[in-house]
């Protein structure tokens, strides 16, 4: 079977799933941040937990782990291949 | 003197290598970013002295924060010969963009992987050679850490600054790499497994970052730290205070003998019993530093970032600041420095406001002295760790009075080390550091505090020693009406006042004020004063202006005289109004 494809904000992932990076909804600066840590467009991001009280999210893409707020994970979109498999 | 640079992201191990090659003690960390100032130092290449610069960690040299501005004001503005762009290894696919930002006609550059160690455990393995010929650069694979491959750095930064000489023009030849080659250069070079990833840094994320447990393992661990602070400390304390005290009765006093009273005194009351009382805290300090050093250098400070974020955004910080705030423990000087990586001018601002409240080492000093002579044993811990907590409420107060004037609006997005130990050569070197840095600032502030003390509370002649007709008996007095509400008399206030310049000087002043040291001073203290009074004046210390350097610091970090105004006078209102509350309730309650 092949894993059903759709698209969702990096923030939407559950823990342990995986994304490919579509799109970076961010302003100069922001972009600028996520490129230099490897978020970048048609890299797999994987989330690995999210914080309690609504706190960050930590992932991985590559061999860089990274935190990140709800926020900036929101202007993140993925292509989600759910089972997850990089 | 030709000039070397080092450039490269944050955390992929500068301060390591410079530490290796230099022999200098430059201070190393695992926080992103937190090598703020321009470390130098002079090195021997193939014939020639060069100077090293260890340029800040930036993710972009075109980027917006402070350090990349402070980077490419370095490049623009000095002529530098030789720069090594230091990249971790295992991350190279992402961090090579720098190398073309930094590619520019006459800049030879040799390009050092570092944590090949890392890289090696994580099955990425990396033809060096391969990657050379297609960067037309010269490429260094080594572990900064452990010293693999250090040895061939020497013979190409030689190499390269001897191609510098006179070669500008085949140099400036060389062709500047756009990103796609980079990337493809890398691609054929590099091959990193599918599954790559640290799996011990997994297996222990999982226990400390655990949803439930994470926070309260990680308050358990600052405790516990504390605990074994003071349980290797004190011991060595008491005996080095009790060496000073024997070593001045034994030998000091029949010495001096024969002294002019008035010389005699200053020597022995002021500067001896003022040094000698300071001298016994060293070992507490450098123990606290020690581990706060091994914590931070774990990696484990990130994680506490990633934990107390959630709460930190509700008072208009991030975690970020729970970080500096933390460093903030050692010494509040660098945490104020270290602010330069967050970008948004209202949460530095804001963030500033909040350090000088961490509880530091200075201050820890005088709690654990009056801690000493006020409350039991069994009880010291738990008062010392109540200080912390007040430390931190009075913190989060300040940033939710203030964050609507400091608004918040950085992005927060930060990178997570693996867990990295220190090996023993690290630690050795930290903790010599931490020695080091203490009795610099001692011989600059403590004996110049203490013999001014002495001064003051010996003249004008004739007047009783520390009694009320000397000069600082005299602004005790002065000062009275304002200080007593609070239960702190006029010769407490004496050491309040030098506090202001230096939180170290305190119990140097106490001993001078009081004309003893040691077991003694501890012993009068205790009679003189009650513990409610000795908790309103650690609440007085703990909140007021730190020190002189904090706000020398905090001037020309912040540059805006307001800011600089209202990071004095808060502190000092506030401190006043938890110390009048507090003396005033736990009189009635205990009346
Ligand atoms: N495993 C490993 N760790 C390293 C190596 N070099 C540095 N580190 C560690 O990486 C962390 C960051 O190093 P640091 O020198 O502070 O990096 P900087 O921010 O670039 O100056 C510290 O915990 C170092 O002990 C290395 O070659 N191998």
């Amino acid at each position: 079977m092949s894993p059903v494809t759709t698209t969702l904000t990096l923030n939407r992932l559950d823990p342990g799933e995986y994304g490919t990076i579509l799109e970076l909804d961010a302003g100069d600066e922001l972009y600028q941040r996520l490129v230099a840590l490897g978020l970048r467009i048609g890299n797999s991001v994987r989330l690995l937990r999210r914080a309690r009280f609504g706190g960050p999210l930590h992932v991985r893409v590559g061999t860089t782990e990274l935190m990140l707020r709800r926020r900036e994970a929101h202007c993140i979109r993925l292509t989600h291949a759910s089972p997850g498999r990089p | 003197m030709k000039r070397i640079a080092m450039v490269g992201m944050p955390n992929t191990g500068k301060s390591t290598l410079f530490n290796r090659l230099t022999g200098a003690h430059a201070k190393v960390g695992n926080w992103p970013g937190l090598t703020v100032d321009l470390l130098s130092a002079k090195l021997i290449v193939g014939d020639q002295l060069v100077h090293l610069i260890d340029l800040p960690g930036i993710y972009d040299l075109n980027g917006y924060s402070e350090d990349e501005k402070v980077v490419t004001t370095f490049l623009a503005q000095n002529q530098v010969d030789l720069a090594l762009l230091v990249l971790n290894a295992s991350q190279i696919d992402r961090q090579i963009v720098l190398l073309g930002q930094l590619m520019r006609p006459g800049l030879p550059i040799v390009l050092v992987l570092n944590m090949v160690d890392e890289a090696a455990a994580l099955g990425i393995t990396i033809d060096a050679e391969g990657l050379a010929a297609k960067l037309g650069i010269p490429v260094c694979m080594l572990s900064a850490k452990y010293g693999q491959g250090v040895e061939q750095l020497q013979p190409a930064m030689r190499a390269a600054l001897r191609e510098a000489v006179g070669a500008d023009a085949a140099n400036g030849g060389r062709a500047k790499l756009d990103e796609r080659q980079l990337e493809a250069a890398v691609k054929s070079s590099v091959l990193v497994p599918a599954q790559a990833s640290h799996a011990l840094t997994e297996r222990i994320d999982r226990i400390l970052l655990d949803p439930w447990l994470g926070l309260p393992i990680f308050f358990g661990v600052m405790f516990l730290l504390f605990e074994l602070v003071f349980i290797l400390g004190k011991p060595i304390q008491d005996a080095m205070a009790w060496a000073f005290a024997a070593l001045r009765s034994g030998a000091l006093e029949p010495a001096l003998a024969g002294l002019p009273f008035a010389l005699r005194g200053l020597l022995l009351d002021g500067v001896y019993n003022g040094l000698s009382t300071v001298a016994s805290f060293v070992p507490i300090i450098v123990l606290f530093f020690l581990c706060m050093g091994i914590v931070e250098d774990a990696g484990y400070l990130s994680r506490a970032a990633f934990l107390m974020d959630a709460l930190m955004a509700r008072f208009g910080l991030d975690g970020r600041s729970f970080v500096m705030v933390l460093m903030g423990f050692g010494c509040n000087v660098p945490a104020l420095m270290g602010t330069r990586v967050i970008r948004s001018r209202g949460l530095r601002l804001l963030t500033m406001l909040v350090i000088p409240l961490s509880l530091c080492s200075a201050r820890m000093q005088v709690f654990v002295f009056f801690i000493a002579a006020l409350f039991s044993a069994k009880a010291a811990p738990l008062v010392l760790f109540s200080l912390y907590v007040i430390s931190i409420l009075s913190a989060m107060l300040t940033s939710q009075l203030f964050k609507r004037r400091y608004v918040n609006n950085d992005p927060f997005v930060l990178e997570m080390p693996p867990y990295r130990f220190p090996t023993p050569r690290q630690v050795a070197l930290r903790g010599w550091h931490e020695v080091r840095h203490f009795t610099r600032r001692a011989t600059r502030f403590i004996v110049a505090g203490v013999v001014l003390v002495w001064l003051l509370t010996n003249f004008p002649l004739g007047a009783a020693a520390g009694g009320t007709q000397t000069w600082a008996g005299q602004v005790g007095t002065l000062l009275n009406p304002i200080l007593s509400p609070l239960g702190i008399d006029p010769k407490l206030t004496i050491a309040l006042i030098f506090g202001f310049v230096a939180k170290e000087i305190v119990i140097g002043s106490l001993a001078v004020i009081y004309g003893q040291e040691g077991a003694a001073l501890t012993h009068t203290i205790a009679h003189q004063i009650d513990w409610i009074q000795a908790y309103s004046f650690m609440l007085f210390t703990l909140i007021y202006t730190p020190c002189l350097s904090t706000i020398a610091t905090i001037v020309t970090e912040a540059k805006s005289r307001a800011f600089s105004l209202l990071a004095i006078a808060w502190p000092l209102g506030l401190a006043w109004i938890v110390s009048f509350v507090f003396y005033q309730a736990a009189r009635q309650l205990a009346a």
